[in-house]
């Protein structure tokens, strides 16, 4: 038997209220945001607080939504959002197939290269990146905000990983069969690779949809602008007094990805902390 | 040798080995062609949207534009000593340091309490581990709205709390002594999660024996976290300190929709000195010279994490 199992019922007891406190840190600000998203304004601007909402209020929804262009934003965010997510996966899921499955002249040097731009911090580039897209007359479209974010680096980074652990000699032989690359990939190496894929198609997904400083940047009509941002501009549409609308808003910023983080928590948790563990 | 072989005088096999190598040599130019049609355009995007940046922001932090005039003009280091002598650049430098230090500490010791804590065996700790995650995963964007409302002194949270303690509410958000405590505060709520999953999934892999043996010799829980736990996560420890380093220090969303770098640019880091300089200002010059010194400090910092705290870490 372990002595570990014998711990005292003191320990327990202090176990669980740790416990407690660190689920409440957690837990209040996320139920702020949703009771006070269905609050009615007299409980939300009452003292004492009302944490209970006396009724449900849905008309806070309706609130945000009249007051800044919520179908707008949702469009343009699902649209950059599933349109980056599939050309990042595409990007990076080729280019592990090629280093890991293709002949190449010095092609680990390439690797090297490629991880390099890890190294390279996002805000450094905005200015030149910007710059850049205003020359192409990207500046407040799709193309702007999408082309920027798809080339992939971790997502190669973990795929490759994953592609030298599946065994070669059914690669091989679908080769000498002449089964072409593209056929191999999609039909034989896309399969085996599945839990990776989503795990990148995920944490692209989930980094598009929360995409603040881009955005911000390279689009400059309201209608062009994404969730993330238009959410800040209702903010200065309703000022601070109309939390009620304001938390409506978030909450339809926020229940996309927390939904997609319940469903898929495992993927999402693997390839977000995978850089951590692995390096 | 090859030579040797390739000279024998035995000539069908001759004839075989040069088809081989025709076809081998045939294979490698069609993998050639399609690792180049496969890498090509993953490399294009880089080159164009990661490299070229930082190559045109050197030139560009030695140049004087306001985006109307046809070219940057040269100006040698003129931006680099005119941010140097701007009060609010070398402030921001300092907000940016503490904000960094504060967060990074923050997130590696509570989320290194808080994986300990998961990791005893608790009911309710799976749910405990993905509500802690959850902000991690939530657009910045939202976090800074909900704890905008969190902090508001007459109908937050706050409120609450600090009428507990019989006190009132500070103003977070429009004090400047408690904007860039708030924007910590705010930051750490979001950042622990990660560095809590990171290490609780680090320590569900150690070995069980070492603690048993330490039990026996009669070392206490208090003493075993100290002299066996932190040197055990020491290389997650080193790797969670890079990516926060990295990550935090570029924190923009979180200040952007909370204080926008004020009141007085108390919480102005380096990351919204750049943003205002560039896309407010319209002074190229100043925001790329400002971006050069954040690429110099965070790749300095990459660097000397990996030399120095890499060769003290403690590996399994």
């Amino acid at each position: 038997m372990r002595t570990r199992n014998l711990r005292p019922i003191p320990l327990a007891v202090l176990n669980y209220i740790l416990l407690a406190i660190v689920a409440l840190i957690f837990l209040i600000p996320l139920y702020w945001l949703f009771s006070s998203a269905v609050k009615p304004s007299a409980d939300i601007y009452h003292w004492p607080l009302t944490w209970f909402p006396t009724h449900l209020d849905w008309g806070n929804f309706a609130a945000a939504w009249n007051a800044a262009p919520f179908d707008d934003f949702f469009v343009n965010s699902i649209i950059v959002t599933v349109i980056g997510t599939v050309l990042k996966v595409i990007l990076a899921t080729t280019t592990a197939y090629a280093f890991v499955f293709l002949r190449f002249p010095g092609k680990n040097v390439l690797f090297i290269v490629m991880l390099g731009a890890l190294m390279v911090p996002g805000n450094v580039t905005l200015i030149v990146n910007y710059l850049t897209v205003s020359k192409l007359d990207w500046v407040n479209t799709y193309a702007g905000l999408i082309a920027p974010g798809i080339a992939s680096v971790f997502g190669t980074f973990l795929l490759r990983q994953h592609m030298m652990t599946l065994p070669l000699e059914i690669v091989d032989a679908a080769r000498v069969d002449g089964v072409g690359s593209i056929r191999l990939l999609w039909s034989i190496v896309m399969p085996m690779s599945r839990p990776v894929l989503i795990t990148v198609a995920l944490v692209a997904a989930v980094g598009d949809w929360n995409n603040f400083i881009w955005p911000l940047i390279v689009t400059n009509t309201t209608n062009m602008r994404t969730l993330p941002i238009g959410l800040a501009y209702l903010q200065d549409a309703q000022g601070f007094n109309n939390w009620g609308s304001i938390m409506a808003g978030t909450v339809m910023v926020a229940v996309p990805v927390l939904v997609l983080f319940f469903i898929a928590q495992r993927y999402l948790v693997a390839g977000l902390t995978q850089g951590a563990v692995k390096g | 040798m090859t030579q040797a072989a390739a000279s024998a005088p035995v000539a069908p096999s001759r004839d075989g080995a040069a088809d081989a190598k025709k076809r081998r040599r045939r294979r490698n130019r069609r993998d050639y062609a399609i690792f180049l049609a496969f890498v090509l355009p993953n490399f294009a995007f880089l080159i164009v949207f990661a490299y070229w940046p930082v190559v045109y922001n050197f030139f560009l932090s030695m140049s004087s534009w306001n985006l109307i005039a046809p070219n940057p003009v040269f100006v040698g280091f003129q931006d680099f000593i005119g941010i140097f002598t701007d009060p609010l650049f070398r402030q921001s430098l300092w907000v940016t340091v503490i904000f960094t230090v504060a967060v990074v500490a923050g997130s590696i010791v509570f989320g290194m309490l808080i994986a300990v804590l998961l990791n005893q065996k608790l009911k309710a700790r799976g749910f405990v581990r993905t509500l802690v995650f959850a902000p991690y995963v939530l657009p910045g964007a939202a976090v800074a709205t909900i704890w905008l409302m969190m902090f508001d002194p007459h109908y937050g949270v706050s409120r609450a709390f600090f009428a507990l303690f019989r006190a009132n509410s500070p103003a977070w958000v429009t004090d400047s002594h408690w904007a860039l405590f708030g924007i910590i505060i705010v930051y750490l709520w979001k950042t622990i999660g990660f560095c809590a999953i990171v290490y609780l999934s680090a320590l569900q892999g150690m070995p069980v024996d070492p603690y048993e043996a330490a039990s026996l010799d009669g070392a206490g829980r208090v003493r075993q976290f100290f002299s066996m736990t932190i040197p055990l996560l020491s290389p997650t420890t080193f790797f969670l300190l890079i990516m926060t380093v990295v990550s935090t220090f570029q924190a923009f969303d979180v200040i952007a929709v909370m204080t926008a770098g004020g009141p007085g640019g108390a919480t102005t880091t380096l990351s919204w000195y750049i943003y205002q300089e560039g896309f407010k200002a319209f002074n190229i010059g100043y925001a790329a010279a400002g971006s050069v010194v954040m690429f110099i400090i965070l790749i300095f910092l990459t660097i000397f994490q990996s030399i120095y705290v890499g060769n003290r870490v403690h590996y399994q």
